[in-house]
């Protein structure tokens, strides 16, 4: 039998320019939730560290060691993006696969800061969330992962059915910061 | 008038615009209110009660005069201030509250009846009979009385909402804000800067001081040269703080393209919420008006706007004037005027001795000294003479075309006030000042602290940008101010002329010095009563010029004192927020998330009616050819599925996965019943209370492995159910070892079901779907199309039924199979509305049936709620009141004539009196069963259970429909549930 097709999570060709932004479809790779039992936390740091050669993050911090990244995205819970888990990780922390729970995207440029400013009540500027950081938060009215991995480069993840949405918002918000250089 | 060669804008370029239909021509740089002055235009719009011409009275936001409609149709902006709007090429202005014209205005009789029409009048003269004051005289006085109109046609204008964060966010980008941003920004701090002109520099802008040797807009430029070229400063110039709040956050409107002729994408307007460690309030302060008879008249306006008009704009309201005030700047005033080649008449000095000897030249323009003008006269075009009430009591008539006035300055303390607390009365400035620490984090400096010299602006500037950096922990900045005007203040305060006529404190709402001696005189002392009675202080200026006189007026005619009296209590927005700009992007697609399931773009290309349901946009039906109806495709559906297979995305039901060590006791405190007996490949429906005992949710969860668990939850509740899980773990039991996250975006899950469900899932199911390897409510992992997935054999419909669930990123491909394999079978998809029905044939509960006023016992399963363990709502569940004389759930048929049954309806005794008394309960889910060939319905009936067979009486008191019918059974098909099972 014929093997199921995929459908992808953001449906965009690629990446779009508008002023100085640019949005691009970030394709993660496999999305892990790990979760750490109760007092497991060290131990599943080092199981990590030797597997995959990153930490387990504080909140509101990204670790990072080449593509793979671990996310923070709430209490006792953090993405492990980029690479499938090790099964050393098994038994320190519960470990639900979110492959396919996120749409992800990246948005790059020296206003894409100004453009999330539109859609997002954080903080984002240089000092207050710099690279390596990371929130869980709202964009619109929709629950979302953000995180920082370059100086002009904010990521976001938003639930697989929410995509379209976030592009509508996100495409809104580019066009009306790009308008203001016009004037 | 325009004084050629005067004024600092180009004249030389030409800017086309129209006002109330008539071409006109104005330059860059000009507002609507100088361009209109530029081309003789005096008067601007009708008052708001008694249809009184008016003219432009200020140069800035506190504008109550010349308010106008701009654009046209839907993008009409209504209100708009004429002072506020910029010119650009092809404005269309239209005056407002007039009719037909401006000039020829019908109800302009009103103010022939203004001795009836006096404060209070519409109160008492329309209070009978009681119902006619909605129907009949609200609306008329409504279209009498009012300002501009909206065109009742959705805005087609992009808004914008935004966020920004600084360390200093100075208020006001004149002399004290710019020493103040300079300052901490040259101290590192990142700063905010906003004004609400479209250039910075405050009075500077208008005024001929010169600053540090040079004239002071040139000095204003170059620290905004400098501000500009630094890293850490965003200037935001046309940008209004409207609102102090909690925790530092200002609200701002930002006029982003209203002086564009084209914006493009640009919004018009961006809705700010700026959060700011430390604030410098540099907002300055407003020229008062002096109440005198008549002194409403087009061509009487502020001296400072005056001066603004006269030096920037080049631009006068007429080639002869008189100034009249009671401060020095009435000196000031006239000797622009006289610069700019404008003849002065009169100065009129109200204070009883002079201050300003030293800088003026009496023969320069003739000064009457302890003088005041007490009436005014002229035509709708304008002023033409004033009288003066001299020292000694003697009248003199002198023929003027404009009036400037000063009856001093209010310091700005709006936004010092909105966090609660009140202004300080200063009797030597005669204003209220902000009171210390009024707003935390909050400094206050120059006019809007009441330092009204030009020198004193810049050091408080200075002073309060270094107390922003000390207080953010950084290093204070030795910043020198440059030499500037530093005259004292001298001001006698004057705030009404006695004498005859109306004299106007608030033009705006058309508020004399009388009708606030009115309300005093009907016992209104409070100075919050009195606004309400007279309406002085509110529409669109919210009284910025008139606030302070009106209570200064009250107080003296009540005997009290102006800080006795106090001041009304200030509100944000300081300058009017369209609604649109708070609401800006959640119009349209923007109101909430459209949540799409994995089969979406198949139902959208086969034409599924879509429908809301807590964010998931859901087919509802999918007509097919010939079907006009919902009602034709809804049957047809519901038949398919009984009588073959129906395919139906089911994606949306929430899913969260649960692990750990506790996970099975945890559940066994969640859910009514017991999980922790659950056998691994097994599902158990499941039931939810919550802490008062009624039913939260339901659903089934699925024992994945010793410690694993999958619950799932109605749609329309996931987020709360997680929400709740969230609570109990961390806040009842966090000693418990587990952890549970939702998987509902991660898995894509379709129901199959029908007595061909095995058949359609047998070509892409790898295991044996047979009856010893999958009995009803089992579940475990499967092999779909080479694709790990899971399968549960679990039914909503009552019939054989499967849910199965691959990765999301296959739903839409395995979609797409189980439907082309249905088909094979004479099936196909079903939505929402045959799920529904099929779901009420078998009395399953959805939440309009377990709506949060029910208990497990009112639906017929109070024997789930375990008493071998504790849960959630057992005890509460258990308490006198949810136990004895309930209303039940049962299930109804229509036994008479009228068929039709309708959820909301409410039961009652087949005979008898209806009345609330009597009312026995009510139905929550109606539908047509195609299988059974009759309306059906799920409702609550006192004592129902025990009442089966009975006949009751439904009505619909909205609808006006009563139907008779019989109390049965809640499962009217397949009672023993055979077909599931099977």
């Amino acid at each position: 039998m014929a093997e199921l097709m995929q459908s992808p999570a953001v449906l965009m060709p690629g990446a779009m320019t508008v002023g100085t932004t640019c949005l691009a479809v970030w394709d993660t790779g496999p999305v892990t939730a790990v979760m750490p039992y109760r007092g497991r936390s060290s131990g599943l740091a080092a199981a990590m560290q030797a597997a995959h050669g990153l930490g387990w993050p504080d909140a509101n911090r990204v670790s990072q060691a080449g593509a793979t990244l671990c996310v923070w995205s709430g209490l006792d819970q953090a993405m492990l993006v980029g690479v499938v888990p090790d099964p050393a990780l098994v038994g320190h922390a519960a470990l639900v696969d979110q492959s396919d729970s996120w749409a992800a995207v990246t948005l790059d440029g020296a206003e894409a800061a100004d453009v999330l400013a539109r859609l997002v009540p954080v903080d984002l500027r240089a000092q207050a969330f710099p690279v390596g950081y990371a929130a869980r938060t709202q964009l619109g009215h929709m629950p979302v992962i953000l995180c920082r991995p370059a100086d002009a480069v904010l990521r976001i993840m938003v639930f697989r059915s929410m995509a379209e949405t976030l592009l509508h918002e996100l495409k809104e918000a580019m066009s009306g910061v790009a308008a203001r250089g016009k004037g | 008038m325009i004084l050629t060669g005067k004024g600092r804008i180009d004249r030389s370029k030409d800017i086309g615009f129209r006002f109330d239909g008539r071409a006109m021509v104005g330059a860059p740089g000009d507002t609507l209110a100088s361009a209109l002055m530029a081309n003789d235009v005096c008067l601007v719009g009708r008052s708001f009660k008694y249809h009184r011409p008016r003219g432009v009275l200020t140069a800035g936001s506190e504008e109550p005069n010349a308010l106008v409609t701009v654009g046209q149709g839907a993008a009409a902006m209504p209100n708009t201030r004429a002072t506020m709007q910029e010119l650009y090429d092809g404005l269309v202005a239209q005056s407002q509250n007039r009719w037909p014209s401006l000039d020829w205005d019908v109800l302009a009789v009103n103010d022939l009846a203004a001795p009836f029409l006096g404060a209070g009048f519409y109160y008492k003269t329309f209070m009978w009979p009681r119902a006619f004051w909605e129907r009949v005289y609200e609306p008329v006085i409504r279209r009498a009385a009012g300002l501009g109109a909206l065109s009742g046609a959705p805005n087609p204008d992009r808004y914008e909402r935004a966020f920004a964060w600084c360390d200093v966010l100075v208020v006001g980008g004149g002399p004290s804000g710019l020493m103040a941003a300079l300052t901490a920004a040259r101290g590192g701090a990142d700063v905010i800067v906003c004004d609400e002109a479209a250039r910075f520099g405050g009075r500077l802008v208008y005024e001929t001081d010169n600053i540090g040797g040079q004239p002071g807009v040139d000095w204003a430029d170059c620290i905004v040269s400098e501000l500009a070229g630094m890293d850490n400063v965003r200037l935001m110039p046309r940008t209004a703080v409207t609102g102090s709040y909690d925790g530092g956050t200002y609200g701002a409107l930002e006029r982003v393209a209203l002086h564009r002729a084209d914006p493009g994408e640009a919004p018009l307007e961006c809705h700010w919420r700026i959060v700011a460690s430390r604030c410098v309030l540099c907002a300055g302060a407003l020229e008062r008006p002096i109440a005198f008879a008549n002194n409403d008249r087009p061509g009487i306006m502020m001296a400072s706007a005056v001066r603004a008009y006269v030096n920037h704009w080049g631009v006068a309201p007429a080639g002869s004037m008189a100034v009249f005030g009671a401060t020095d700047d009435i000196y000031r005033t006239a000797r622009d005027l006289r610069a700019a080649g404008v003849d002065v008449a009169a100065v009129i000095d109200s204070r009883t001795a002079p201050r300003d000897e030293g800088r003026t030249n009496a023969r320069e323009f003739p000064v009457y000294q302890g003088a005041v003008v007490c009436d005014a006269t002229g035509g709708r075009r304008g002023l033409r003479e004033i009288t003066l009430r001299l020292a000694d009591g003697q009248q003199e008539r002198l023929a003027v075309g404009g009036l400037a006035m000063n009856g001093g300055w209010s310091p700005s303390v709006h936004l010092t006030s909105h966090c609660g607390a009140r202004p300080i009365w200063n009797a030597e400035l005669a204003s209220f000042v902000p009171g210390a620490d009024a707003v935390p984090d909050q400094s206050v400096a120059g006019a809007a602290a009441g330092a009204f010299s030009t020198a004193a602006c810049l050091q408080q500037g200075i002073t309060a940008g270094n107390q922003a950096l000390l207080a953010l922990g950084r290093s204070a900045q030795a910043v020198t101010a440059p030499e500037a005007e530093d005259a004292p203040y001298y001001v006698q305060a004057i705030w009404s002329v006695p004498g005859k006529g109306r004299a106007w404190l608030d033009f705006q709402n058309d508020v004399t010095v009388k009708d606030v001696g009115q309300a005093a005189a009907e016992n209104f002392v409070s100075v919050e009563h009195m606004k309400r009675y007279t309406t002085q202080g509110m529409a669109t200026d919210q009284g910025k010029n008139s606030n302070t006189a009106a209570l200064a007026v009250l107080a003296e005619a009540t005997g009290g004192t102006i800080p006795g009296t106090g001041t009304t209590t200030f509100r944000p927005p300081y300058v009017p927020v369209p609604i649109v700009a708070y609401a800006a992007g959640a119009e349209g697609r923007g109101f909430a998330p459209e949540r799409r399931i994995p089969s979406f773009a198949r139902a959208r290309r086969e034409g599924a009616a879509l429908t809301e349901a807590g964010l998931w946009h859901r087919p509802s039906y999918f007509p097919q050819r010939g079907e006009t109806h919902w009602r034709q495709s809804c049957d047809r559906e519901v038949q398919m599925v009984r009588n073959s297979v129906g395919i139906c995305d089911v994606t949306t039901l929430g899913k969260i996965d649960i692990q750990g060590p506790d996970a099975a006791a945890f559940l066994d405190f969640v859910y009514a019943n017991t999980f922790s007996t659950l056998k691994e490949g097994r599902v158990r429906y499941g039931l939810m209370l919550r802490e008062d005992g009624f039913v939260m949710d339901d659903g089934t969860t699925a024992r994945l492995g010793p410690q694993h668990y999958l619950m799932t939850t109605t749609t329309a509740a996931a987020g709360q159910v997680m929400r709740h899980l969230e609570w109990v773990h961390q806040g009842l039991r966090p000693q418990m070892d587990l952890r549970f996250i939702s998987v509902t975006e991660q898995w894509a899950q379709f129901a199959v079901a029908g007595p061909r469900a095995r058949d359609v899932l047998a070509g892409l199911v790898k295991e044996p779907l047979d009856m010893q390897g999958w009995p009803f409510m089992s579940c475990g992992a499967v092999t779909v199309a080479g694709q790990a997935g899971r399968l549960f054999r679990i039914s909503f419909s009552g019939e054989l039924g499967f849910e199965i669930a691959v990765p999301a990123r296959f739903g839409a491909a395995l979609y797409d199979r189980l439907l082309d394999r249905a088909q094979d079978f004479g099936g196909g998809a079903y939505g929402m509305e045959a799920l529904n029905v099929m779901r009420i044939e078998k009395g399953f509960l959805t939440h309009a049936d377990i709506h949060g006023r029910v208990t497990a016992a009112d639906v017929g399963l109070g024997r789930m709620v375990s008493r071998k363990k504790d849960c959630i709502g057992q005890t509460m569940a258990h308490r006198p009141g949810l136990l004895e004389d309930r209303q039940e759930l049962v299930g109804l048929r229509p036994l008479g004539a009228v068929k039709q049954l309708i959820a909301g309806a409410h039961l009652f005794a087949a005979t008898g009196p209806v009345t609330p008394d009597t009312d026995q309960g009510y139905l929550t889910s109606a539908c047509y069963s195609p299988t059974l060939e009759t309306s059906l319905a799920l409702g609550f009936l006192r004592n129902g259970r025990a009442r089966h067979g009975e006949t009751v009486r439904m009505i619909d008191h909205l609808r006006g429909i009563e139907a008779i019918c019989t109390v049965t059974d809640p499962v009217a098909f397949d009672p023993d549930g055979g077909r599931m099972r099977g």
